[in-house]
């Protein structure tokens, strides 16, 4: 009977809380708006009586000049569709109350609203700049805050047709480079202040032994072999075990939102690809279908159906590279990688013929795909999915499955349980593993997934072990998945209506999330019915999956960290975007 | 703790040693250098070495594969070159890192613009090779290349692509995208025999 | 085949001798064994670096060219591949592993990122181009580079080096120093060697300066 309760409809908190919560009115847009004194009350309530207790995306909105909006998005973890809360407060005093307490997810994603939007979030044990360094002037994410070689508030720039000559943007800066700098800036007076800040949060433990001990601060990253790119962690080690741990990002903070903001829609897709470059089609699959929401278009069954094999073959790619690199960090040196990258060449071969490119697909279109499947590649993806991947997917779990230094090195480490995983807002592979049977593509269905017969792998360890197995099914699930759509496959045209570079998107909002191979790849998009997006937000699951791993690093070892960060399978170009 | 587990791993690295072998002696020394060798180190059910010997194997690139763009012309009579692009500017709008800039051609007397691009410019340097532009480009005149080698030491000579080293030829085109270069050849050619049809219907 | 390389074209060796006796110059037997083992740094930035781990596996594998041992020391590599975006936060990182590489050094600019900042140019954090801070040896365009083309940089790298002479080398010179200034982390990035130029913006308006500095020539 109580389940029931929980997974009713939207509670109408408007008439439950009346003058303290609104309904958003504005045309195009949902959910509540609360009161900024009321939010943490309700939140409480939210996660506690409603049930919704798996917080999604958190970002802020710069409406220029009027205000600053801080959106949240929740869902509960048995399924279901989003609650949006919104809060409103005043463009110079945005300041608001942190959930962090309710929700240990909103570590991050306050922090990164703190660094790119000026949001100060009251009550936040550690409010620092999260992907620029501390120090760095201004807040790039709002409205008016200007890039070194701004041109203009959005493309395309007019200076390239009709009386364009070509010319590098350095030569019209002060300085030959991308920078700039306050008035009168002195450099002989700057002090950097950003490390100190990083290690002086790191916590000492209460020493309640009579042995003395010293603690010590180690780097890992960003130059090092097992951080998969530029990822740094700062950890407090006691002899081996590690105290606590910090995430450094923005090593490769490439301005994602910034570029975003100025790109139009359409030209926002090919940077898409760049967020996880190892499943681009996934991206692709997202940023669609949040405009896609907006415009209110759907795409023609033999599109669905494309997008649907191309996903899951994104999916095996992202989890045979996972794998590979995962006995590659618990220094299996390169074999099993380089049999996983093999099985990889062959799917970028079908990715290379249909989109053209291996790794940067740009493959989808807002109402459809690019281009149909060339001849011959039917039947490629045909005999990958009955003959060559299911064969090789036992193979690689022949190889490391039963192994016992895998089984010893990964067994029982880095735990984390089903409470914790849902409360510091893990997703993919990671929830899964902790014993929450949490898929997207089951809970909250979207394109025609729910046509398929395929099961959600869950594991109840939470460690190392479990996740790494869960990969290996869930790729097993995806050939299924695969193998159905191939052969169910309908004729037809795989776009709706006449392509376009200049799409009508009606104002409003929309988040569009998919279950990308590494969690829940959200993007947040607000349109103000102009040709250019006014706010584009990505929640980045390996991003926010990194929340996470302090607590599955407390009390392992050092050399247990790089397993684990290999386990949480990040890429960096979503983490830092 | 066992061994079983490793022994079972080793197993399978020693199957795909012997098979590197053993697919060799099969296909008696032709599967190197070969086009059908390449082809069956790409194929679904490849065995054995995988490893194509660039440069002098090369895996050959789908037709769609794209790469920097460049600037279809055809071919006149006297040889001279007939460029597509009318630089209305399509490109140059679409393209999302902005890489594009074009001059559009005037007319010195009466100072109106001409459909030709006086001048057009590429920086590889900051495309993104995503295809927006050929996608979109309604006179089939700027197309995604497959030529790949072209590193260079130094950037600020080569990089910025100009009309002179972004033009080929038609036939270069018809080369490297035989399929969509005949659909787009046949489409053409069917609305000009339209066009000649509704002309004579018209002078009847 | 080797011999080929090493030998010197215009010397006539008997066919009987063709292959055990080459007679060449030092140069060209220095030049042959460095660029026949070039040891990439193991060190990913990007979206490139997942094209560079594929250059190392099976499918292109450039362990063929001596150049599979990749190490993620400086001190232990010959050339360093930067595979991607160059940060403004990851820039200091990069010209510290720089200056740590043993002489003699090479820096290949894989992708439109790192040779002039790619599709990210206009980005706040983004490096235009590591030929800022670092000397570049070769460019390879491309987003990312395929793995084919990126071995084909490394050849065009190779061929460079054979190209070069041991009189000319500078590292081996007296007094050879070569050590980049560390850009800081300030409200922005700086760099040392551009401090001059604050002072000279304070003094002129930025008209003034900006003409100035054009009219010199002045390379960033």
């Amino acid at each position: 009977m109580e389940e029931k309760v929980l997974v009713s409809d939207l509670p109408a908190l408007d008439s439950l809380y009346p003058e303290k919560v609104i309904l958003d009115t504005r045309s195009g847009y949902g959910g509540f708006i609360v009161q900024r004194e009321f939010l943490l009350e309700l939140f409480k309530d939210i996660h506690d009586v409603w049930g919704y207790d798996m917080l999604s995306s958190i970002t802020g909105v710069d409406y220029f000049p009027e205000m600053m909006e801080v959106v949240y998005h929740f869902y509960r973890s048995l399924g279901g569709g989003a609650l949006v809360l919104k809060v409103q407060v005043p463009r110079d005093d945005a300041v608001v109350p942190s959930i962090f307490s309710i929700y240990n997810g909103a570590e991050f994603q306050e922090r990164e609203a703190w660094d790119l939007l000026g949001i100060k979030f009251d009550g936040h044990p550690d409010l620092r700049r999260i992907l620029m360094w501390e120090g760095f002037a201004g807040h790039p994410l709002r409205k008016d805050w200007k890039e070194a070689y701004y041109e203009e508030d959005t493309k395309p720039f007019s200076s390239r047709w009709p009386e364009g000559v070509a010319e590098h943007a350095e030569k019209k800066n002060l300085f030959k480079a991308n920078v700039k700098y306050p008035d009168n800036f002195d450099p002989d007076k700057w002090i950097a202040s950003g490390e100190e800040a990083l290690y002086l949060g790191l916590q000492k433990s209460k020493n309640d032994q009579d042995m003395e001990t010293e603690s010590i601060v180690i780097n890992l990253g960003p130059q090092h072999p097992s951080t998969h790119g530029v990822f740094r962690m700062a950890a407090l080690i006691e002899g081996e075990a590690i105290i606590d741990l910090k995430p450094a990002f923005g090593y490769l903070h490439r301005n994602h939102e910034k570029i975003g903001e100025r790109n139009t829609f359409l030209q926002n897709m090919p940077f898409t690809d760049r967020l996880d470059y190892i499943s681009s089609m996934s991206n692709n699959f997202g940023y669609a279908l949040a405009v896609e929401k907006l415009m209110g278009v759907k795409p023609p069954e033999r599109a669905e159906y494309i997008r649907v094999i191309m996903a899951e073959l994104t999916r095996i790619v992202s989890h045979f590279i996972s794998t590979g690199f995962l006995l590659n960090d618990l220094g299996a040196f390169f074999t099993p990688a380089l049999y996983a990258l093999k099985e990889r060449e062959l799917i970028l071969d079908v990715f290379e013929a249909v989109s053209g490119s291996r790794m940067m697909c740009n493959y989808f279109r807002f109402g459809g795909v690019v281009r149909d499947l060339p001849a011959g590649i039917h039947e490629t993806i045909k005999n990958l999915a009955f003959e060559r991947l299911p064969g090789k997917v036992d193979e690689l779990d022949q190889l490391l499955t039963g192994n016992e230094i895998v089984r010893s090195r990964c067994i029982g480490i880095g735990v984390l349980t089903a409470e914790q995983a849902i409360n510091l807002s893990a997703t993919g592979p990671i929830l899964r593993a902790s014993g929450v049977p949490y898929d997207i593509r089951r809970a909250d269905p979207y394109s025609i997934y729910d046509r398929f017969d395929f099961d959600i792998p869950v594991l109840y360890h939470g460690d190392i072990y479990d996740r790494y197995l869960i990969r290996i099914e869930e790729m097993r699930q995806s050939i299924r998945i695969i193998q159905q759509a191939i052969t169910q496959i309908p004729e037809g045209p795989v776009f709706e209506g006449k392509p376009q570079y200049q799409v009508k998107v009606p104002a409003g909002e929309a988040y569009g999330r998919v279950e990308a191979p590494k969690g829940e790849l959200g993007f947040y998009v607000v349109s103000n019915g102009q040709a250019n997006p006014w706010r584009y937000h990505v929640r980045a699951p390996s991003f926010i999956n990194l929340t996470s791993l302090r607590q599955m690093c407390l009390n392992y070892k050092v050399a247990d960290v790089v397993a684990i960060l290999g386990s949480i399978d990040i890429v960096l170009g979503e983490v830092d975007r | 703790m066992g061994i079983n587990g490793i022994v079972k791993g080793l197993g399978i690295t020693l199957k795909h040693f012997i098979e590197t072998y053993w697919v060799d002696i099969k296909y008696k020394g032709k599967r190197y250098g070969t086009e059908s060798g390449i082809e069956d180190r790409k194929s679904f059910d490849t065995k054995g070495i995988f490893t194509v010997q660039y440069p002098e194997e090369k895996i050959k690139v789908p037709e769609a594969f794209r790469y920097i763009p460049f600037l279809v012309y055809d071919e006149g009579e006297l040889g001279e070159k007939e460029i597509r692009c009318t630089s209305c500017g399509i490109c140059a709008k679409v393209c999302p890192p902005q890489c594009i800039w074009i001059t559009r051609s005037v007319n010195p007397e009466t100072g109106k613009p001409v459909p030709k691009p006086a001048k057009f410019f590429i920086d590889v340097d900051i495309c993104m090779n995503c295809g927006l532009c050929a996608e979109f480009c309604p006179f089939e005149a700027i197309r995604m290349d497959h030529d790949y080698e072209i590193a260079n030491i130094d950037r600020f000579a080569h990089h910025i692509y100009d009309l002179d080293k972004l033009l080929k030829p038609a036939s270069y085109y018809a080369e490297i995208r035989p399929t969509q270069f005949k659909e787009e050849e046949d489409a053409r050619k069917e609305k000009e025999a339209k066009k000649a049809a509704a002309r004579a219907a018209k002078q009847t | 085949m080797q011999s080929e390389k090493i030998n010197k074209p215009d010397i006539n060796i008997p066919p009987e001798l063709q292959s055990q006796v080459a007679v060449t110059t030092l140069d060209r037997i220095y030049n042959w064994s460095r660029a026949s083992s070039l040891w990439p740094m193991m060190f990913g930035l990007a979206c490139c670096a997942i094209e560079m781990i594929i250059t190392a596996a099976s499918r292109v594998d450039f362990s063929r060219f001596g150049m599979e041992v990749m190490r993620p020391s400086p001190r232990q590599a010959d050339v360093m591949i930067v595979s991607g975006t160059v940060t403004k936060k990851m820039v200091p990182q990069i010209v510290r592993l720089f200056n740590q590489m043993g002489e003699p050094k090479y820096v290949v600019a894989m992708g439109a990122c790192a040779s002039g900042g790619g599709p990210f140019k206009e980005g706040y954090n983004v490096v235009s181009g590591i030929d800022k801070f670092l000397p570049v040896d070769v460019y390879i365009p491309g987003c990312p580079p395929t793995p084919q083309a990126l071995l084909h940089g490394l050849l065009v790298l190779q061929k460079k080096i054979e190209k070069e002479k041991l009189t000319d080398a500078e590292w081996y010179k007296k007094d050879f120093h070569e050590e980049i200034p560390i850009p800081i982390l300030g409200p922005d990035l700086l760099d040392p060697r551009k401090f001059h130029l604050f002072k000279k913006e304070l003094e002129t308006t930025t008209e003034e300066f900006l003409i100035e500095s054009d009219a010199k020539g002045e390379e960033a």
